[in-house]
């Protein structure tokens, strides 16, 4: 009992998020004029997952106090990249899959070269980085276009028996096999304990430096297996600066919803689906409400800081004012 | 002793004036881009061309300038981008609200929009203790969304003032341009507050430790709310300036300057973690991401080519004195 409940207390910030995302998701299903149909699930949760992923893609290195400002351009560049190579026959097709999900894990290796050889702050190196992957990005397709391998994309964002969108499947296929052997891994506890404190991982003989570039590369890759999909539900490429920014600053935005410290030390990829989850219901409740769409910038980055700002109650918690300014 | 001049004070002296390690690498760098670009093409030491980068080395710098006041606290300042938009669109539009007392206004009523703006994204991250990095990213949708809101349906008055024309493209002093003159402005003000003032030396304290600096006395909230205002009120300064320099305001105008004006902060030595930096290096990466900027678009290089090179030369530079110690006890 006592154990239940620590892990409930635990894992309070993921919990809240999929409360939440729970509540919202009912409302909008319940004002929704289709009401709950596969129709309508599908085309959420095709939506839903590309943030997911891309947020997933974020919570590996903020785990570790560091910080990802180049996932939305590595998802459009991978995107630019499958629109190119995930054509043709079947067989070409996923050779073409495996060739951008190796170009997104180089794209990340570099991240993670650059900050664990180089010594120098995420931040900063992903910004940079993210220029240069913008600038390949747009030599691979200089104008929106390009294709991709139908029966793939159909199959991607269709759905199983007519009722699970496989997009979902797709999602929790990527959380088992990449999120939960990292996190079972001696490398998943070593990023944590990075991000804890990297001096006293470092003196323990926590793996810190292969540690660092494991959660770039894998940053990388999942942002790669976004990349993908996102071609599969446009069918196109485009090296677009837009697009690439909203995804970053948004699987920010959700992996701080998701519970994830923004520190290091804390959090889990599973909270930060749920935070996009949370982040693309609320543009689908704007157009059920049939909110003006002038009034939709407003409300959403309203939302957003609303939901950024729950992280204050801790302030009002503190005993001891030297505590808050850990 | 005979005081001969040896390496070391040497280095002391260059110091004093805030000469130090960063701002000769990234002066020298200065130098090596402006031979390249003369062996390309002599037009490039010409008065004209470099007072003309000077001045589009001002919208950057004065962005700068209030980015580094915030990095050196430890934070950083995502609202940037539509706080630029937000000060340019204040001011061009107040005379279309309250008439022509509203051209007489219009600058300072655009600085304090900005300003406004920075007091809450100080009060986020100094009083409700939220990361900066998202709280501002948050405010930056909110401003955006409000700004939408306001010029979507009816466009307001979007163009620049007479006097918002005459700071940002004018020439009345010995034809430097005016717009350079309102970096110095700034400039001077920042260097005299960070290195004489007892609010600079709060800043670095606070960058280095905010709980040491509390337990100093120091009221860290007010100075953390002061640098995050003066951050808006810088980003709406170069709003206006820009709207001046391109004759209106427009939506998303300062999206292309949060990741240069984090570079130039960066580039010119100021630690990102925050506590350490000094005003020369800031001017210094500005004024070398503008050169580089012009001399790629000189050369007419392709988008793509410009973005890699961009990117690769900022790491590079980083690479050579930016690291940070190696993990030890």
């Amino acid at each position: 009992m006592k154990t239940l409940r620590l892990t409930l207390a635990h894992n309070a910030g993921p919990l809240a998020a999929l409360a939440i995302f729970i509540l919202m998701f009912a409302i909008y299903i319940a004002f929704h004029p289709a009401g709950l149909s596969s129709a309508v699930v599908t085309t959420a949760t095709n939506k839903a997952v590309l943030l997911a992923l891309v947020a997933m893609a974020q919570t590996l290195p903020v785990l570790t106090g560091g910080i990802d400002m180049s996932v939305g351009v590595i998802f459009v560049l991978t995107n630019c990249l499958a629109s190119r190579l995930v054509v043709g026959t079947m067989p070409e097709a996923l050779l073409g899959i495996l060739a951008v999900l190796v170009a997104g894990s180089l794209a990340g290796l570099v991240n993670g070269l650059i900050v664990v050889a180089g010594r120098l702050q995420p931040m900063i190196t992903t910004l940079a980085s993210g220029a240069v992957f913008a600038g390949i990005a747009l030599w691979i397709r200089p104008s929106p276009g390009g294709d991709v391998q139908s029966d793939i994309a159909d199959f991607a964002t269709g759905t199983l028996f007519d009722t699970i969108p496989v997009g979902l499947l797709l999602l929790a296929a990527v959380v088992l096999a990449v999120w939960v052997p990292f996190r079972r891994s001696e490398y998943g506890r070593a990023a944590l304990a990075i991000g804890s404190n990297e001096n006293a991982a470092y003196v323990s003989g926590v793996p810190t430096r292969q540690a660092k570039m494991l959660v770039y590369v894998l940053s990388g890759l999942l942002a790669a297996i976004g990349g993908i999909l996102l071609t599969c539900n446009t069918y196109s490429g485009e090296a677009s600066a837009t697009v690439a920014g909203a995804y970053t600053l948004n699987s920010i935005a959700a992996v701080v919803i998701g519970g994830t410290s923004l520190a290091g030390g804390w959090g889990t990829a599973i909270g930060s689906v749920f935070g996009a989850f949370i982040l693309r219901t609320i543009e689908d409740l704007l157009f059920v409400f049939d909110l003006p769409p002038l009034w939709q910038p407003l409300f959403q980055g309203a939302v957003l800081l609303l939901a950024i700002s729950v992280g204050a109650i801790r302030v009002f918690r503190v005993k001891n004012r030297l505590e808050i300014f850990q | 002793m005979m005081a001969t001049p040896s390496a070391s004070s040497w280095t002391l002296a260059m110091n004093r004036f805030g000469i130090d390690r960063p701002v000769q690498i990234a002066i020298g760098c200065i130098i090596a881009l402006l031979a390249a670009g003369a062996v390309y093409s002599p037009a490039f030491l010409s008065q004209d061309y470099l007072l003309q980068q000077l001045q589009i080395a001002t919208f950057l710098g004065v962005i700068a300038s209030g980015a580094m006041m915030v990095v050196l606290l430890g934070h950083i300042d995502l609202s940037i981008p539509w706080v630029v938009t937000l000060g340019a669109m204040m001011a061009t539009g107040l005379s279309g609200w309250i008439g022509p007392l509203g051209v007489v206004l219009a600058i300072p009523f655009g600085i304090l929009c900005g300003a406004l703006v920075g007091v809450f994204n100080g009060i986020g991250v100094a009083y409700l203790r939220l990361p900066a990095m998202i709280f501002t990213l948050g405010t930056n949708a909110v401003v955006q969304g409000l700004l939408v809101l306001l010029t979507g349906g009816s466009a307001p008055q979007d163009k620049a003032t007479d006097a918002m024309r005459l700071i940002a493209v004018g020439r009345s002093f010995a034809g430097i341009p005016n717009a350079v003159l309102v970096w110095l402005v700034v400039g001077g003000g920042m260097i005299f507050l960070l290195r004489r003032t007892r609010f600079g030396r709060a800043v670095y304290a606070i960058g280095n430790m905010e709980a040491a600096a509390y337990l100093s006395g120091i009221r860290t909230g007010r100075i953390i709310v002061a640098c995050f205002a003066f951050s808006g009120a810088m980003a709406a300064l170069s709003g206006i300036l820009l709207a001046g320099y391109s004759t209106k305001a427009y939506q998303a105008m300062g999206d292309s300057f949060l990741m240069p004006a984090m570079a130039a902060v960066v580039l010119g030595g100021t630690s990102i973690l925050g506590g350490r930096g000094n005003y020369l290096g800031t001017v210094c990466g500005v004024i070398l991401i503008t050169l580089l900027q012009s001399i790629l678009s000189i050369m007419q290089m392709p988008d793509a080519g410009r973005q890699v090179i961009y990117g690769a030369v900022i790491i590079a530079m980083l690479l050579v004195y930016g690291r940070e110690r190696s993990t030890r006890v």
